[in-house]
């Protein structure tokens, strides 16, 4: 609990938007470059992942993700209201899975077709 | 360490703005065709002017590489008549779809886009964007030509709605401009568009624009200019808080409103349309049977199928027969092209009363999406192939679900828990709509069949025209007014005359949000506000008590609120411009809606004083523009595009104007 208590506003809902993996992310700001609304800025410290400046401005259309040569460095995170109703049932078993639940079943790696 | 916060109680610095800060500097261009936005329409329109041989330069908002409501990708190409497997000609699809439109659509753009989607498409094709088969992962499928390899949605009979494979559209898009050696300047909005009055009228003479990162004026004379910057959003509705909306929130309706106080004539702004999807789930996220999932089995939790109905309202015994048309129907009509439904081109759909047999514990919550049940080609088409393309859903829905564990060949997708009306139409992740958020409708600009305004020098494409719609439509549009612009543009020796008076009074209307002292208004605060008054006095019941009540609120806001909008650095500084745009363009929409006497079901709105809906006498579309600060209302015959001094069908008009070899001569003026 190094942080200053200090006075800040509100974090902007959603938080976040998305998220950067900073071991992937080289700071290469392909990202910052391409992101319609702005959302992400440079980080002022060369090499280090974008600044989420206005995530509440994202339309979560992915691009970002896209365009970024590292796979796995940035992860696309909907607003909590949203990610919740992605729930889902396993056919033959009946479990209920959902989206950002903490014990996750292993990931599908099945490409889209292209 | 990723967001502004952590990054404050990281560093205790609030960070500097990034970018050098250039408020009020000039940036002068000039080019034979300037494009206004960058997206869909815009590519288009600026790589075939540049074909033509003219200089090119694009103005656009975001990013070209990935921007536009087009810009995350596409799955359904839709209209593509002249591809060689379809049954429909572009005079029929024309023709019969402007009859469901009540006439109230746009002849030429509706043409032109049944006429050149599929040429459209080529040229994608030819850019690297994948449009058929390739890799024969679809062989055998009912959808396919095995011939082509070219894969169809909706109805494969008539095959005339294609599914692709689009995701990457914009970067070949934006590769293919740079290549041909179109000029591109990323991050600049359109603020005003340069006008010169001469003896044959008002005529365009550029743009002026504004820099969102550094605050820079952008100026650009040009011989002709094209404007593509898409549908306005944001009017009705707006939360950044949670977003779920599929049309890109960076179109505020900045080129209309350019358009508009430059004189431009406007039409069917009184059309929107319900908006029910804002604030509710992630579009195709959720379990759905509409549109990219469209035939997808829905079952409740008991595993009871929800039936799929013809248009006679009769079970259909079969999954195939969710994609074939009816006896003697002549071909379905899919999403997203703003055709109302209707008898003739019903696409088949689950059981309309299923809000009912919720109610009556018939069908039980919650729902599923089941893909299992389809044949596995199908289910591959609708979460891999089409869920996997489409504009904000490769990253969003397939990324983030299957990394989540999601597998459709193994696990059913729950639909929503809501309300049972909410199930009345099988876009599920839509929600329970709100009466009074309401959506852009068909309104635009008035062209004819050059795709020209009614202001000598511009041009328009995609959703700036009125009527029709959808990302091919925008793709074709683009590649016709590309081509009138340039051949326009060969015409004139020069580019106009920049009026410096026009430049000041317009940096002085740009640039006030920086210099407010004391009390002022953030760009979030105001666009709600404006939102409130949109929803309240020009909402789905009108009349000319409430929308005279809201035009005077909304002059209010200009006068008042609008006149203390502050901006901390050029990005807000961008925003709040937006916010006069779209001031501007919801007092356009204020005029319109009290020029229409009667109450419309193809325009979605009843006006309370004038209860007939659609009469007659008011079947006609009301064109409106700005002359000497005054509004005036002009009155255009439904069929205008096929009346003097147009030739009498569409394949002469088009024949005359589309300036494509063998197409006929071109017309002199």
């Amino acid at each position: 609990m190094n942080d200053r208590t200090s006075m800040v506003p509100n974090p902007p809902t959603p938080n976040r938007a998305v998220d950067f993996d900073p071991g992937a992310c080289n700071g290469c700001n392909r990202c910052v470059e391409i992101c319609r609304s702005d959302v992400l800025m440079p980080n002022p410290e060369k090499g280090q992942p974008p600044i989420v400046l206005y995530p509440d401005e994202c339309w979560y259309c992915g691009t970002c993700v896209l365009e970024c040569g590292r796979p796995g460095a940035i992860t696309m995170l909907h607003p909590l209201n949203q990610s919740v109703s992605v729930v889902w049932k396993r056919a033959a078993t009946g479990e209920i899975y959902r989206l950002g639940m903490r014990d996750p079943p292993p990931p599908n790696t099945k490409p889209p077709a292209r | 360490m990723a967001t502004w916060h952590e990054h404050v109680r990281r560093t205790g610095t609030v960070p500097e703005w990034p970018y050098a800060v250039r408020y009020g500097e000039d940036e002068i261009f000039s080019t034979d065709v300037l494009v206004l936005g960058g997206g869909i329409g815009g590519a288009h329109a600026a790589i075939n002017a540049r074909r033509s041989g003219a200089r090119v330069l694009v103005l656009e908002k975001g990013a070209a590489k990935w921007s536009g409501n087009g810009g995350a990708g596409v799955d359904h190409w839709l209209s593509a008549c002249t591809n060689p497997c379809s049954e429909v000609t572009p005079e029929d699809f024309t023709t019969l779809t402007l009859a469901d439109c009540g006439g109230y659509d746009c002849g030429p753009l509706r043409y032109v886009h049944a006429r050149e989607a599929y040429d459209a498409l080529l040229d994608c094709e030819s850019m690297g964007m994948r449009v058929r088969d390739v890799t024969g992962e679809f062989r055998g499928a009912a959808f396919r030509d095995d011939e082509t390899g070219l894969m169809f949605a909706y109805d494969y009979r008539s095959r005339i709605d294609l599914r692709v494979q689009g995701w990457n559209v914009k970067p070949c898009l934006n590769k293919e401009m740079l290549r041909a050696g179109v000029e591109v300047r990323d991050r600049v909005m359109v603020s005003s568009l340069l006008v010169e009055d001469g003896p044959k009228g008002r005529r365009v003479t550029g743009a002026t624009g504004l820099d969102t990162r550094t605050g820079a004026f952008v100026v650009v004379t040009a011989k002709a200019t094209i404007l593509a910057t898409g549908l306005p959003g944001r009017l009705w509705v707006h939360s950044t808080e949670y977003r779920s909306t599929f049309r890109d929130p960076n179109c505020t309706g900045d080129g209309l409103a350019a358009a508009w106080t430059a004189g431009a004539e406007l039409v069917d702004l009184d059309s929107s349309a319900g908006d029910g999807a804002s604030m509710a789930y992630i579009a195709y996220g959720v379990g759905n049977a509409h549109n990219t999932w469209h035939g997808c089995p829905i079952v409740d939790s008991n595993g009871t199928e929800v039936p799929w109905v013809d248009r006679d309202g009769k079970v259909l015994a079969s999954s195939e027969q969710r994609f074939l048309p009816s006896p003697g129907q002549r071909f379905m009509v899919g999403s997203g092209l703003r055709i109302p439904p209707s008898y003739d081109n019903h696409v088949k759909q689950l059981a309309p009363d299923l809000p009912e047999r919720i109610r009556r514990g018939e069908i039980a919550l919650p729902l599923y999406a089941d893909l299992t049940r389809l044949p596995p080609l199908e289910r591959r088409a609708i979460f891999g192939l089409m869920v996997g393309n489409e504009g904000r859903t490769r990253v969003p829905v397939y990324q983030t679900l299957t990394r989540a564990g999601f597998d459709p060949d193994v696990d059913l997708l729950q639909v929503p828990v809501m309300d049972p009306d909410a199930y009345g139409h099988a876009s599920f992740w839509a929600g329970m709509p709100v009466p009074h958020w309401r959506q852009w409708g068909t309104g635009g600009l008035t062209v004819d069949w050059d795709l020209r305004t009614s202001l000598d020098g511009l041009y328009a494409a995609g959703g700036s025209i009125y009527g029709a719609g959808a990302h091919s439509s925008a793709a074709a549009s683009g590649r016709y007014a590309g081509r009138k612009a340039a051949a326009a543009a060969a015409k004139r020796a020069h580019e106009g005359a920049v009026d410096r008076g026009q430049v000041t009074r317009e940096k002085a209307r740009v640039y006030a949000p920086i210099e407010r002292k004391g009390r002022a208004m953030g760009w979030k605060e105001l666009n709600a506000g404006i939102c409130k008054v949109m929803q309240d006095y020009c909402g789905r019941y009108r009349s000319q008590a409430t929308l005279e009540r809201g035009l005077s609120l909304l002059r209010g806001l200009r006068e008042s609120e609008a006149s203390t909008v502050y901006a901390a650095n050029p990005h807000e500084l961008a925003r709040a411009v937006e916010c006069l745009s779209l001031l501007t363009v919801g007092e356009a929409v204020m005029h319109a809606s009290l020029a229409r006497k009667a109450s419309s079901a193809l325009h979605d709105f009843t006006r309370l004083d004038y209860p007939a809906v659609d009469p007659p006498e008011w079947r006609v579309l009301l064109p409106v523009r700005l002359e000497d600060g005054k509004v005036r209302v002009g009155r255009l015959p439904l069929d205008w595009h096929l009346s003097p001094p147009n030739a009498p069908t569409y394949q002469e008009n088009y024949a005359l104007h589309s300036g494509l070899a063998g197409a006929g001569e071109e017309p002199e003026g």
